[in-house]
């Protein structure tokens, strides 16, 4: 997190753009070779053959058309949720509430996807997904607003409204949203009207290409708007940034509900364009992966789009994994905490490849518990 | 994390007369609560005790972190993977012993590695916890089989005469093992920190370790040291849950006690007895939730919609107090000024 993103092509020469990309993603790129080399040796200690534990993963995620849709579908929810960390970062914040926005993002789409029926195509989609989106804005209000008005440090409280946002989302899907026709025990709401789902566009999910835009409107929005600068002053120097007139509190607040904003479609799209409605259990472990995601983009917008797919396609990949090879697929959690591992303590790698540190933007996070 | 001349110091030395009435208040309820209903009274505090075992010991892992300037948010993935090594050492050796010893070793290892993060490699703090907490997850996922066996789990130790008091006999003097360690180590944490050369150097280091180096203390091998162990007091926490709660390992079984923990330690002040209160406090918010099935024919008519509220409802209630202790106490407690720092010599 110690350089500064690159800058884009405006007024610069696209090779020397192109020498910067590669430059900046020099690190993450050795990241993720240390990080599956000590994930081979893992599967390797476990019994399993890790030649044919990544061939698998691999081909699971890339092999065909149908594993290429699979990942696609995977890297969708965390293509946003990595943007909503991203974002946070950008501020100073660290959102680890992701998990429960997108939840509330999550059921509350699908709600507004079975309870009315007869709309256009085009109105529910957008009603949905707005009304997800605020409800994933508003979950994640309430962090931001505790850290701005009480000093409760959102790391804690982001922790604590995903355990309440599961319990939440569990007794309406169990309780008065639970799927009443016959035949059903499990906690599920009813099947979204065929109107609300995601339809693909020349072939392509829609999902897909709304988290590619809205990754394009967050780069746009932090480095083109005056929001943005304030955003990234208060998340370099919340002093500095009052002192220049800039108010912390507002800005904290707006960053996580932005935050949550986009967690909270991200949940959206899931159950609109994949599962077509919604179930507990749902998405486990975004949150954090969403974490890794964003730092191993150096929590640049842009970047979020591959590395979500990198952990798209290990997700698309693990269960053929582990078919074929016995690896069970949680060892792609221990590969995702070794790539933040030797992302986020990169003096190692730099030490190795010989690439000094520049100075740019710093991510500063642990400025302590209180305000 | 500007002080202010109002703003209460974490401090072991003021007489707290808040607290003293607070549970002054809580000892009548409870003396009320006893007359009324013996049996399911001593169960509920039976069960806050034991709830809040593992809250207390990752409240002072937090402790021993943060008062050295080191935060630690990956208690919860210590106790994580204690709990599962704990538990396979259980299940291997068939002795609780061992494997107790074994869930501490294992947790000052992984503080071990938070410290290697956080103090060599200058790893942000925060995200070197959360390192911790996403390995805790896979590893213990990956490396885990059903089925397997252990033989039994720490049993209570009844100590004679003082177990045979009403109330507080069952309620502390007929504990497991780890309970009552955890019951001790307050007090002996409370005493280090606050009573001894090792205790002064701690907090030197947490509050100004600039200052601390001038006079010849080694920053970061006490930073080190404190977080090792640190560290081993989550291990514990979670040998705890396999070894002396449950008995068995289940996935993600820490169900987020050691951010709990955090919160906790925040609302104690940094200190150990500070943390015990609010310990008790989601000890016994815990108690009621796993009681209110049993209690529920007991119950007076007044209370009867409690029988009715959907148990998410009631399981989200430990979660909210954390959120309602953290808000309405962080602003007032001043954390150590050091924390989150890297200590590099000028």
């Amino acid at each position: 997190m110690e350089r500064a993103a690159p800058q884009p092509p405006s007024r610069v020469d696209l090779l020397a753009y192109g020498r910067a990309v590669l430059r900046a993603a020099l690190i993450p790129a050795a990241a993720i070779v240390v990080a599956l080399s000590i994930g081979a040796v893992i599967i390797a200690i476990s019994g399993a053959n890790p030649l044919v534990a990544y061939g698998a993963l691999f081909e699971g995620g890339l092999g065909s058309g149908r594993a290429l849709s699979r990942t696609l579908e995977k890297a969708t929810p965390l293509i946003f949720g990595g943007l909503a960390v991203a974002l946070a970062f950008k501020c100073g914040l660290f959102n680890i509430g992701a998990q429960g926005q997108l939840l509330l993002g999550a059921i509350f789409a699908g709600y507004i996807g079975f309870a009315i029926q007869g709309l256009p195509a085009v109105v529910h989609i957008s009603l949905a997904l707005l009304i997800g989106a605020l409800m994933g804005a508003l979950w994640a209000a309430i962090a931001g607003a505790l850290k701005a008005f009480t000093g409760a440090h959102e790391v804690i409280t982001t922790i604590m409204l995903n355990f309440v946002a599961f319990n939440l989302t569990d007794w309406l899907a169990d309780g008065p949203w639970k799927d009443r026709s016959p035949g059903n025990i499990v906690a599920r709401t009813p099947t979204i009207a065929p109107e609300a789902r995601l339809p693909d566009i020349a072939g392509v999910p829609l999902g897909i290409i709304l988290a590619v835009l809205a990754a394009l409107a967050v780069w746009w929005l932090i480095w083109r708007t005056t929001i943005g600068f304030e955003l990234r002053t208060v998340g370099q120097n919340a002093s500095a940034a009052r002192y220049a007139g800039i108010s912390v509190r507002r800005m904290t607040l707006l960053a996580l509900i932005l935050s949550g904003f986009l967690a909270g479609i991200g949940g959206a799209v899931e159950t609109l364009g994949v599962v077509g409605r919604f179930q507990p259990g749902f998405n486990a472990g975004l949150g954090f992966n969403a974490i890794t995601i964003a730092l191993l983009a150096r929590t640049n917008p842009i970047a979020v789009i591959p590395a979500s797919l990198l952990i798209g396609v290990m997700q698309a990949g693990a269960s053929r994994m582990q078919f074929n090879s016995g690896a069970a697929s949680e060892i792609i959690d221990v590969i995702q905490a070794l790539i933040l591992f030797f992302v986020a303590a990169d003096s190692m790698i730099r030490w190795v490849l010989r690439v000094r540190a520049e100075e740019g933007e710093r991510v500063t996070l642990s400025s302590g518990w209180g305000s | 994390m500007q002080m202010t001349s109002s703003v209460a110091r974490p401090s072991a030395a003021r007489i707290p007369w808040l607290s003293l009435g607070v549970w002054g208040a809580l000892a009548i309820l409870v003396l009320i609560a006893y007359a009324r209903a013996p049996q399911a009274t001593t169960a509920v505090l039976t069960s806050t005790i034991r709830q809040s075992t593992p809250i207390i010991l990752g409240a002072m892992a937090g402790i021993m972190c943060e008062r050295s300037g080191v935060i630690n948010i990956g208690i919860e993935g210590m106790m994580l993977i204690a709990a599962f090594l704990g538990y396979l050492a259980n299940v291997w050796t068939g002795n609780l012993l061992l494997a107790t010893a074994g869930a501490l070793l294992v947790g000052g290892a992984v503080g071990a590695f938070h410290a290697l993060m956080s103090i060599t490699l200058k790893v942000d703090q925060i995200i070197a916890g959360t390192v911790i907490n996403i390995l805790a997850v896979g590893f213990t996922g990956y490396f885990y089989q059903q089925g397997l066996t252990t033989r039994g789990k720490l049993a209570p130790i009844d100590i004679a005469p003082l177990s045979s008091i009403p109330i507080i006999g069952p309620v502390f003097f007929n504990n497991p093992p780890i309970t009552y360690a955890s019951l001790v180590l307050i007090v002996v944490i409370h005493v280090l920190l606050f009573r001894t050369a090792w205790g002064l150097r701690t907090r030197a280091v947490g509050e100004h370790p600039a200052a601390a180096d001038t006079v010849g203390i080694a920053v970061n091998r006490v930073r080190y040291i404190n977080v090792i162990i640190g560290g081993m007091l989550a291990g514990l926490a979670g040998g705890f849950l396999t070894l002396e709660a449950v008995g068995s390992f289940e996935r993600n079984m820490t169900n987020g006690r050691g951010f709990v923990s955090l919160a906790v330690m925040i609302f104690g002040k940094w200190t150990p007895f500070g943390a015990w209160g609010g310990s008790l406090l989601f000890g016994f918010a815990n108690a009621m939730q796993s009681q209110i099935q049993f209690l529920q024919n007991q119950l007076p008519p007044w209370l009867a919609w409690v029988s009715q509220t959907p148990p998410q409802f009631i399981g989200m209630l430990p979660y909210l107090l954390t959120i309602a202790v953290l808000a309405g106490f962080v602003g007032r407690a001043r954390p150590p000024a050091a924390i989150g720092k890297v200590y590099e010599k000028e």
